[in-house]
């Protein structure tokens, strides 16, 4: 009889769609192969659910039955590296843009990347927000700003800001208002709500400065220089209302 | 270290969270599964720490592959412990099973075959998670839908040797127990009398589906359903032998509203007072 290492290298490949490893029987043995289809069922659908809850708008968008066929086969070529299945799924996007039969449909991999910083933005560390007079006569040369550790800023060849929330529960938008690139701000909230933004060239540079340690004076300017006209007021205003500006903190002289 | 109530307790789910907070009457303790808390921070820990300011908890890992035949993963058991240290539960409890294979994680429980090789492999990785944690754990018996030729050791004494060898507890699942007899045509009660029940630190009571099989019944235990009547009267006789346990209802899948799972834990006290007084009037 085999060792334990060889018999779960034999039971993973049966799982995966090899013969019954040898040793696996039942009372009727002949029963054995419909016995071990609920293991090779369990690890496939457990997988493909813990796929339909990281990307609802993908599932939405191809339909329930070909989510099913494409979450399995990315599991079985993608499996989990990690018991921690919150954090999987980061090649999905990937897995889509490569994926034939969704080649007339470019976007996709743009949702899932949205998706997927939605799940870490959810889960990110926690950080008190600061208040709104918490930069009362600070010197914009020299305050920098820190972000909550959940926002991301995503770069996206397609408007999939739009297409993801043209589908969430009850939104009413009919047709998309454009076909270009779109810049998406994850972020979660106080109240845990992880909203999506569409945001300007002029926001996500100023975002992007912001992150990099530029002083506030430093990050409006580039953004003002990339975007001819930004106003940086309403960002910083969005910014706070949604507690994602935490702590101040001045750069000394 | 406090223990858990010898109460019943029901497995949380965050859907279920502000029912809770409005009632929680006959809820002994709350039961997590470790994976989901795992992250860094945001609502799951949010839930978690107000939840545990109220009541006894479980922590119950699904992934950390005891009956696997590679090392456990080092990294899986810091996360672990560092969550154990954070919220200090009043047990912590993990699988007779496997579910990673080299780097690769299968998401299920595995069965495991029982045999001298695994017993030495299981009662180490056992050991090392105890150590790790700095606590006793307790193991649980599996729903298995196979039985393996090179199994040598029936499934009772497998578990009373890795207790006995480690000194760990044992969580008996009475629905799992239920399962497992069904599949393999064994009599539950027989089971039963060979378990060592003075080992049982908790008990589980979930939902199973079934499906037929020219042999008879194939039960699958799915956590998605009201507990089986004949998984009651197994439960009630165990409690009628050991007084009352903690014990815990798990509903993991098409969640109900929180009164049906309220209601399955008031009949699990039920029976705890009921049967727990039986057994003080005997002993």
């Amino acid at each position: 009889m085999p060792g334990h290492p060889e018999f779960a290298a034999a039971f993973d490949a049966g799982l995966k769609g090899a013969p019954l490893p040898r040793g696996v029987t039942a009372l009727a043995p002949a029963e054995a192969e419909r016995r071990f289809a609920v293991y090779r069922n369990n690890v496939a659908v457990g997988l493909i659910d813990a796929l339909a809850k990281r990307f609802p708008v993908i599932k939405r968008l191809v339909g329930d039955e070909f989510f099913a066929a494409m979450a399995r086969h990315y599991s079985e070529t993608q499996r989990p590296t990690s018991p921690v299945l919150l954090e999987w799924g980061n090649g999905f996007a990937a897995f889509l843009e490569s994926f034939p039969p969704l080649a007339d449909y470019p976007y996709m991999a743009d949702v899932a990347r949205i998706e997927y910083a939605r799940g870490r933005a959810y889960h990110a560390a926690d950080g008190t927000p600061a208040l709104p007079d918490s930069f009362a006569g600070a010197d914009p040369s020299r305050l920098r700003l820190h972000l909550h550790p959940s926002l991301q800023l995503l770069r996206l060849k397609h408007p999939a800001v739009s297409i993801w929330q043209m589908n969430q529960p009850g939104s009413t938008a009919q047709s998309l208002a454009h076909a270009g690139p779109e810049t998406a701000l994850v972020l979660r909230d106080p109240g845990f709500n992880v909203p999506v933004f569409s945001i300007g060239p002029g926001d996500a540079a100023m975002i992007e400065q912001i992150m990099g340690g530029a002083s506030l004076t430093v990050a409006a300017e580039l953004a003002i220089w990339t975007e001819p006209g930004f106003d940086p007021q309403p960002l910083i205003l969005r910014l706070m209302q949604a507690g994602a500006i935490l702590t101040p903190k001045e750069i000394a002289r | 270290m406090r223990s858990l109530p010898k109460a019943a307790g029901v497995g949380f789910k965050p859907e279920h969270f502000d029912a809770i907070r409005r009632d929680a009457a006959s809820v002994g303790f709350f039961e997590v599964h470790a994976e989901n808390y795992m992250g860094a921070g945001g609502l799951p820990h949010a839930q978690l720490a107000a939840l545990r300011a109220d009541f006894a908890l479980s922590i119950h890992g699904v992934g950390l592959s005891i009956g696997g035949p590679g090392p456990l993963n080092t990294d899986h058991l810091a996360r672990l412990a560092r969550l154990c240290n954070r919220y200090e539960p009043e047990s912590f409890s993990e699988h007779l099973a496997w579910s990673s294979h080299g780097t690769e994680y299968l998401n299920d429980l595995l069965p495991v075959p029982y045999t001298d090789e695994t017993l030495a492999l299981v009662c180490d990785h056992v050991d090392q998670v105890q150590e790790a944690l700095g606590r006793r754990m307790l193991l649980e018996n599996p729903s298995t839908y196979v039985l393996f030729e090179q199994s040598t050791i029936p499934e009772v004494e497998f578990l009373s040797e890795v207790s006995r060898r480690t000194g760990c507890g044992l969580l008996l699942d009475v629905n799992n127990v239920f399962v497992t007899c069904t599949n393999h045509r064994i009599d539950p009660r027989a089971w039963l009398a060979a378990f060592p029940l003075d080992r049982v630190g908790e008990i589980h009571l979930g939902g199973h589906d079934e499906e037929a099989l020219p042999s008879g019944p194939l039960l699958i235990d799915t956590h998605g359903a009201a507990v089986a009547d004949p998984v009651w009267a197994l439960y009630a006789e165990v409690i009628k032998c050991t007084g009352a346990l903690p014990t815990l209802v798990e509903w993991d899948n098409d969640l109900p509203e929180w009164p049906v799972l309220q209601a399955e834990a008031r009949r699990a006290s039920r029976i705890l007072e009921q049967q727990g007084a039986t057994y003080a009037r005997a002993s």
